[in-house]
């Protein structure tokens, strides 16, 4: 891979955060909504101030946020603070900023959601490929199909059956939060298992439903492998059968599902927003559903813009790695 | 000419065989593919031998069986296709008696496949070292990975390739580099049996030749049985000492390239010759009248009986013909010809 390539990903990676900060900054700048009107406008309602004070007061915000200068000055000001991670303070949780926001609920998200995927990922691969290969065990190849059937089923679907079933009915784990109420946060073993018993189902409902998809494309792409020559010619050079499962066909089968988890990594955040809000996990998602609630605009767009360069940063290095896999890319 | 180094599972093999004796002997093999629409014996007690150096070329129509006979000498044959009998012994080894385990083991190192595709017949995202490595790795232990090496690029300086093909990917060779390399591969352990399967018909005739030039020279080299299939009958008649013609599953004539093409004596070899475009006396291109039976609903009796110029007579119509030994060796199956070479009309 050469200097030219890399350059060039890059700048591509650059293009797209830049074009994801522009259409943040102007899509809320066409709603014929103010937030701080909005939020003060409330405040008038209930705290008795009088109108002018609250003119004042918001026109002061104004100042304090840059919302007076002219909107091409707004938007350097802007494209700035991005590159110093500086998306603005929270309205709702003043004064956090809304870095602070994210950077307290980022682990959560990270650790559920990036942890099930590479799970469902991992697991899906393995059995779609063992589920194709004729000289795997029969018990073996048949282990992916209660997955297959549970494919489609949405996470919100399943978190719910399972909060009913095995938190509601059975009472086998907890119903939903990050931790038991009133434990404190520590680096104890038994807060670390409290804490993995709050996971297990958000997870459960994150693998269960994906786990198939993954097993469906892998299979197909394993059938349309087995047929290729070198399978073949592997077996017509008498190599054992571990090696030509492992060297001649996962890696070559492989390759589609690398594409398609990258492609899987977009979808994720939508995921987060239902399962943590079901759960009550102090994630992303539940960061992003309590700022629409409480119209804080700048936690919103922050979220959104922090999602979208997170994914395409995901994208660009997936970019990186899929040439490693498929000498072929390098070539072009 | 770098020659292959010796290796300990070469030198290990029964090298002093006698000249006389064939190392290879195939006797009634049988396959028979259960599809759907009926049972398709694509072989059909097929029997031959051959001599170390010495090279057959099997011809024949498409779905003729050649190269069903390849993938069964091979135990390649993949379901709803089965081996129903026979033996294919190669020195002293009857590859059919071997347990899955041992016919693994047999495969590149007693004998070898070269494969038809050779386009797509290199993993695309493994160094061809690597794919030349797996092969030694799998047959020969406690091997320096130094060793191998230098016995990997042997190979390919044998088959006129750089050795700097050792760091490429498939990707970046041509159509015949990549059947050079699998030439390579096929000869890597020395086997004493190679089988090609069409091994030019992907390439232009000018890398056709160059190919096969290829594969005298390695075969000359370490003195393997060598059988090409193909139906390029001008190519076999340049490439091969022996000719073996196939007919819907069955052996019908073998014998010396020189005498089938200045006297085939079965009338499909007959047809198969005389097919052949030829330069002094331009004319009207013949064919062959009538189509290649199917497997699925051969004729009764001889399979060829339809197409033959010979008349439909009773005993044509009734009975197989059973191969017959000529005076001279060569080999016919034809209601023509009787054990003394006769031909009774």
């Amino acid at each position: 891979m050469n200097i030219r390539i890399v350059a060039r990903r890059l700048l591509f990676f650059v293009l797209v955060v830049w074009a994801a900060s522009t259409i943040v900054f102007f899509i809320p700048r066409l709603s014929p909504r103010n937030a701080i009107r909005e939020r003060f406008g409330e405040l008038a309602r209930t705290g008795g101030f009088s109108p002018a004070d609250v003119e004042k007061l918001i026109a002061s915000m104004q100042q304090q946020f840059g919302l007076d200068k002219p909107l091409l000055e707004q938007y350097w000001q802007y494209l700035g603070n991005i590159l110093r991670m500086d998306f603005g303070y929270s309205l709702s949780r003043y004064p956090m900023t809304v870095t602070d926001v994210i950077a307290q609920s980022l682990p959560w998200t990270i650790g559920l959601l990036l942890v099930t995927t590479v799970i469902s990922f991992v697991l899906g691969t393995i059995l779609g490929a063992v589920a194709a290969w004729p000289k795997a065990p029969g018990w073996l190849r048949s282990t992916a199909t209660p997955f297959i059937l549970l494919t489609g089923v949405p996470p919100v679907i399943m978190g719910i059956l399972l909060l009913f079933f095995i938190g509601f009915r059975l009472k086998w784990l907890p119903l939903g939060g990050a931790y038991s109420v009133g434990i404190v946060p520590t680096w104890s073993w038994s807060f670390f298992i409290d804490l993995m018993e709050h996971q297990i189902l958000p997870a459960l409902s994150l693998i269960l439903g994906s786990v198939g998809g993954w097993v469906l494309s892998m299979r197909g792409m394993g059938i349309t492998i087995q047929g290729e020559d070198y399978v073949n010619f592997a077996e017509h050079k008498g190599l054992t059968g571990r090696r030509i499962f492992r060297d001649y066909y996962l890696r070559n089968a492989l390759l589609p599902q690398v594409t398609g988890l990258a492609l899987a990594l977009g979808t994720v955040v939508t995921s987060a927003v239902v399962v943590e809000g079901l759960f009550g996990l102090p994630g992303i998602g539940t960061a992003l559903n309590l700022a629409i609630r409480a119209n804080d605009f700048p936690v919103i767009y922050g979220i959104v813009l922090f999602i979208t360069i997170a994914i395409a940063l995901l994208m660009t290095l997936l970019e990186f790695v899929y040439p490693l896999l498929d000498p072929r890319i390098r070539a072009n | 000419m770098v020659s292959l180094v010796m290796n300990s599972a070469a030198s290990a093999k029964p090298a002093a065989m006698s000249a006389s004796q064939p190392v290879l002997r195939v006797n009634n093999l049988e396959v028979t593919y259960y599809t759907d629409l009926g049972r398709a014996k694509a072989l059909d007690s097929v029997s031959f031998s051959l001599k170390a150096g010495q090279k057959l070329g099997m011809v024949g129509e498409s779905g003729s069986g050649k190269s069903t006979l390849a993938l069964a000498m091979m135990r390649m044959i993949k379901p709803p296709g089965r081996i129903e009998g026979g033996e294919v012994i190669v020195g002293d080894t009857d590859l059919m008696s071997l347990n899955d385990e041992g016919m693994r083991a047999a495969r590149l190192d007693k004998i070898a496949y070269i494969p038809q595709g050779a386009m797509n017949s290199l993993n695309p995202v493994m160094r061809i070292g690597a794919q030349m490595m797996d092969a030694v790795k799998s047959h020969v232990r406690g091997e320096r990975g130094s060793a191998i090496e230098d016995r990997c690029t042997a190979a390919l300086r044998s088959v006129d390739l750089d050795p700097g093909v050792f760091r490429m990917y498939a990707h970046e060779l041509s159509g015949g580099m990549k059947q050079r390399v699998c030439i390579a591969i096929g000869i890597l352990l020395r086997p004493s049996v190679i089988i090609a399967d069409e091994p030019t018909s992907a390439l232009d005739v000018v890398t056709q030749r160059q190919v096969m030039e290829t594969i005298n020279r390695v075969q000359a080299e370490i003195n393997a049985a060598v059988i090409l299939i193909g139906h390029d009958m001008g190519l076999m008649a340049q490439a091969v000492d022996q000719v073996a013609v196939m007919y819907a599953g069955r052996l019908v004539e073998m014998s010396s390239v020189r005498e089938m093409f200045t006297d085939p004596k079965h009338p499909y070899s007959q047809a198969l010759i005389s097919s052949l475009p030829n330069l002094d006396t331009k004319g009207v291109f013949r064919g062959i009248p009538g189509l290649a039976p199917s497997l699925l609903r051969l004729p009764s009796g001889c399979a060829f009986h339809p197409r033959c110029p010979h008349g439909h007579e009773g005993l044509q119509r009734s009975v197989r013909p059973e191969p017959v030994t000529l005076p001279g060796g060569r080999m016919v199956a034809c209601h023509l010809y009787n054990e003394d070479g006769h031909r009774h009309e």
